[in-house]
């Protein structure tokens, strides 16, 4: 069976994996070709384009995932490399990169949302109506209680001292903004994200 | 970074120091290579360890951790007393010639204004001398000795090659051969770039590290060059983006700051803030700081915010002490003070100092909520894990929540990188479980305090029932959405100076010269306008293609300030407009066109001719760069050396005798903090804490790949001292500080040799941070558990590179 590869769909091949680069060995061209017997196993992949989440270089990522994004179709990620148009990385990724696909789907992620009650030695599994109602209630007995309207001396103030946040730097801007325009709006000072250590 | 990734390739030499970005950031690293390689750059690195980085490095030479000020001061007395400068430009860029005032004075180590009571600095010296006109005087000749260029040679004359090196530990020969090779980069066309990262940070004196590397460009002329600039090389994929939206506890979006308690007045909080210039015709950008600050208010607070309730100032909270940094908040919490606290992606057990305090701290709350992908220490703070979590969870009566949140892959939106490139991605699959991204968790949670309000009532709820929500789920803010609220709109139709329309109300903004003080424009973010305007969203461009063969390729992604690639690009012209050589050709001024152009968006006004005069350092009142910082540094307007506050050396041999100029004056400890510092004779080894190449933070141990190449916690350390406590490659360590320890196995190496520091030697450790108790890696110790509870100065940022530890045989 003879198919037409394009330089981009080789380049994308060849970042792919072992059976793509012995073919390169072998003289393998980006013109008339022959096809490897199976099915090359991104060919019905989704691509997707994303940002290395750890350092600041920024490097491009591709997400590749399965399922057509149609109805009741869940997509899965099943292979990540880098973005060989990206100005920066060129299609590399580093030691910490290259195992991305392992963070997606790390033992480590958490699925429900959980709370350890004071005392206990173990997490419950609660709603998220359940976890954000107890949360905004201890939130707004805390403010109600302790916010600072005027200081001593008189000073408008209007902060809240005794409940702090911490932001996360990896997480988008778009989060970032709007945990900012919250956290601020109900007057707590003590904000910071990893810039600050 | 002033200048970007790629640009790197640029540079004619590559100075890395405070970093060790072949291990850190491996991708960028490739843009040093490709210097070495294709232009024919060289690089110099200088760190404690022989680092990956130093194992490709023309030179290199190993310094005492915490001492780069001295190296770096030196550097700078060897360049004004060998007239290795770029002369014309610090003549014209820099403040080298305005004179300072009379009473401005250092001795003993100290700047005039010291209080030691209060640990602080009363600034009023520290500042230029103005003329009758208002502006600050000035002298071209460079000889008055008050003026900034002979004050600087005064105060680095101390910092002789004898003494750099006695600091230092390295030797003078290495010393004066890598200045001499950072010398040569004084001549116009050539250009040096200085990368760092958190080894210049992590200090106690981290910002003024920083400062001095600043300096040293501007003697060089290499600041807003090509292959130039200072580059911060930061640590995670969207810090430099939270950091510009202002998360941090006295700023606001855009580096717009929080008023403190005293500035009850908004029109004195607009003033002190809207900088006018120092120097006649300058363009001192930050008087335009309240059409920023009004659109702001109009973005959260709508129709609310009026000319006639000062845009809702008192909404917004005042600070009573300087900062509420992390070391103030653990400082209060374990102390009782605090109530409740969120984590959002963020694993304070793990990542700050002390690591006994923040137990105790945490302990102490009623409520912790953790928003995060992954079950992080901090979740589990209260779980018993045996001697790597040695805790009695009975004893604790903290409520813990704990929401999972998407990652990468699940998520929409924008990243900044190190660059200052704003990247779109988008996301690949839905999240597990009931996982849930930050955005929807955020607004959900402020809805239900809402209604709480509503029903309810309580204290002050005026911003909350108030704060614009116009989303098209509520409960549910999309990516889209709020990055077109950071970038801005339109509120009423804006029109010139004819009175012609130049945009309709309702349009997204082009860019913040649109933004006004009189409410008509509302932009959530000012640095960020320009990111999504009515030609759609500039983040998701993907056009590489680099026109000038300069790698400034301007249609990928967008970076703020309006998509310039390199800061402060006039000052690569000449005072007439023209590049200082063909090699480094980046903007010119075209008279025929009457404007800059050339291969970056010009950071200067498009059509200011040279013969107008303004000079190329636009945020600064004096249009220069500053050699002088005036009142912007708390711990002097010059870097000065001081030792780590754990060091193994007892005194700052600069100032022998001198107890109160050992470590920083300026630099906040608490009490309890400084009895628990060690004393060199019981914790007798420089230690510092550093990132492997295989793994990122607390993070990668939770992935398999990543904990299958790096699986087990050791740490560094050299074959005289591993002779020294009669260990070999293999055994396992105890390493102590006064606060903790950690147990690890020992990697004795070449890579950390003994230096001579006086007459002492001195030993260093190197300890790997990225195990802990959860992930699938084998569990390790918390290394925070050595370091102290002290920061910089400034930024409050903790001193995790320097600090002292004893080494034991298990």
């Amino acid at each position: 069976m003879s198919i037409n590869v394009t330089r981009r769909q080789f380049f994308k091949l060849g970042g792919a994996g072992l059976a793509s680069s012995s073919l390169a060995m072998m003289g393998f061209a980006p013109e008339p070709a022959e096809a490897s017997i199976r099915q090359f196993k991104l060919t019905h992949a989704k691509e997707t384009r994303n940002t290395c989440t750890y350092c600041s270089v920024g490097c491009g990522i591709l997400i590749y995932s399965k399922g057509d994004g149609s109805k009741n179709v869940e997509q899965n990620v099943f292979h990540i490399e880098g973005d060989p148009d990206h100005p920066v990385s060129r299609g590399s990724l580093c030691p910490k990169g290259a195992g991305l696909l392992d963070f997606v789907h790390s033992k480590g992620r958490l699925e429900y949302p959980q709370v350890r009650e004071a005392g206990s030695s173990e997490w419950t599994r609660i709603s998220w109506d359940e976890a954000l109602n107890r949360i905004a209630r201890h939130m707004k007995d805390d403010r109600d209680a302790n916010f600072v309207q005027r200081t001593a001396q008189g000073e408008t103030v209007n902060h809240w001292t005794t409940t702090g946040f911490l932001a996360a730097s990896g997480s988008s801007n778009e989060a970032g903004y709007i945990t900012h325009k919250v956290v601020r709006n109900l007057g707590m000072v003590a904000f910071d994200n990893q810039a600050r250590v | 970074m002033t200048n970007h990734w790629v640009d790197i390739r640029n540079a004619n030499l590559i100075l890395s120091m405070g970093g060790n970005s072949a291990e850190a950031h491996p991708v960028g690293f490739r843009w040093v290579t490709e210097a070495i390689e294709h232009n024919k750059a060289e690089l110099i690195t200088i760190d404690p360890r022989f680092t990956r980085t130093g194992a490709v490095a023309q030179d290199k030479a190993f310094i005492r951790t915490g001492t780069d000020i001295a190296f770096l001061g030196g550097l700078i007395s060897y360049l004004i007393e060998t007239d290795q400068i770029q002369r014309e430009y610090v003549l014209n860029y820099t403040d080298a010639a305005l004179i300072v005032r009379e009473d401005y004075g250092f001795e003993d180590g100290l700047f005039s204004g010291y209080d030691e009571s209060t640990r602080s600095y009363d600034k009023q010296s520290w500042m230029y001398e103005m003329g009758d006109d208002g502006f600050a005087r000035r002298d071209a000749s460079l000889q008055n000795p008050r003026c900034v260029y002979q004050l600087l040679r005064e105060h680095y004359s101390r910092y002789t090659p004898d003494m750099v090196s006695s600091i230092t530990g390295i030797t003078v020969d290495n010393i004066q051969r890598i200045w001499k090779k950072i010398a040569a980069m004084a001549v116009p066309d050539k250009t040096m770039t200085i990368l760092y990262a958190l080894g210049w940070t992590q200090h106690s004196i981290g910002s003024q590290i920083i400062r001095t590397a600043a300096m040293v460009q501007l003697l060089l002329g290499n600041m807003g060059m090509p292959g130039g600039g200072v580059n911060a090389l930061r640590g995670h994929s969207n810090i430099q983006g939270l950091t510009d939206l202002g998360l941090l506890s006295q700023l606001l979006p855009g580096y717009m700051t929080l008023a403190n308690a005293k500035e009850q007045d908004y029109r004195a909080y607009i003033d002190k803030r809207t900088k006018q210039p120092t120097v006649e015709g300058q363009v001192s950008y930050w008087k335009n700081y309240e059409k920023f600050h009004v659109s702001l208010m109009k973005t959260w607070y709508g129709d609310a915010a009026n000319e006639g309730n000062d845009w809702c100032f008192d909404w917004l909270p005042k600070l009573e002490r300087p900062l509420y940094d992390i070391l103030d908040t653990f400082e209060r919490m374990s102390k009782g003070e605090l109530n409740g606290y969120f984590c959002q992606g963020f694993n304070p057990l793990a990542s700050f100092p002390n690591r006994a305090k923040v137990t105790r701290a945490l302990s102490s709350l009623k409520y912790l909520v953790v928003m995060d992908p992954l079950n992080t220490e901090t979740s589990e703070f209260w779980k018993n894990y045996g001697e790597y979590n040695d805790v009695d969870s009975s004893q604790i009566g903290t409520e813990v929540f704990r929401l999972p949140t998407c990652c990468f892959a699940e998520d929409e939106g924008s990243i900044v990188n190190s660059a200052r490139w704003l990247q779109w991605h988008w996301a690949a699959a839905p999240p597990p479980g009931d996982s849930r991204p930050d955005t929807r968790i955020m607004g959900e949670l402020f809805l239900k305090l809402k209604q709480l309000y509503q029903a309810e009532g309580g204290v002050f709820p005026d911003p909350i029932l108030n704060l614009t929500w116009d989303y098209r789920i509520p409960a549910d803010p999309k990516a889209d959405e709020l990055a077109r609220e950071f970038n801005g709109r339109a509120l009423e139709d804006l029109t010139d100076e004819q009175g012609n329309v130049t945009r309709r109300a309702g349009e997204q903004l082009a860019g913040f010269a649109e933004l006004t003080a009189d409410g008509r424009t509302a932009s959530g973010c000012w640095i960020f306008t320009g990111c999504w305007t009515e030609a759609g969203n500039q983040m998701a461009n993907r056009d590489n293609s680099d026109p000038y063969g300069t790698g400034n390729t301007l249609g990928w992604a967008w970076a703020w300030p309006m998509n310039r690639r390199i800061l402060y690009n006039r000052a690569s012209a000449d005072v007439q407009g023209r590049p200082w050589g063909p090699e480094k050709a980046f903007i010119w001024w075209d008279g025929e066109q009457g404007a800059w152009v050339g291969a970056d968006v010009p950071d200067f006004p498009t059509n200011s001719p040279p013969s107008q005069g303004q000079m190329p350092f636009i945020m600064q009142p004096e249009g220069v760069g500053h050699l002088f910082a005036g009142q912007s540094m708390v711990d002097g307007p010059f870097p000065e050396h001081y030792e780590p506050f754990e060091s193994p050396v007892p005194q700052n041999l600069l100032h022998p005798g001198k107890e109160r100029a050992r470590n920083n004056p300026a630099a906040r400890i608490f009490d309890e903090d400084r009895e628990a510092l060690g004393k060199p004779e019981e914790f007798p080894h420089a230690a510092t804490t550093y990132r492997l190449t295989e793994h990122f933070h607390f993070w990668t141990k939770h992935a398999e790949l990543n904990a299958i190449v790096q699986p087990q916690q050791f740490v560094e350390i050299g074959e005289a001292l591993a002779s020294e406590i009669g260990i070999v490659a293999g055994d396992w360590v105890k390493v102590s500080s006064k606060r903790g320890f950690i147990k690890a196995v020992a990697v004795v190496t070449k890579r950390l040799r003994p230096m001579m520091i006086g007459d002492r030697q001195v030993h260093h450790v190197g300890i790997p941070l990225h195990w802990g108790f959860t992930g699938v890696a084998k569990k390790g110790y918390l290394v925070n558990a050595l370091t102290p509870f002290v920061g910089d100065a400034n930024t409050q940022t903790p001193e995790y590179k320097s600090f002292t530890v004893r080494v034991d045989k298990v």
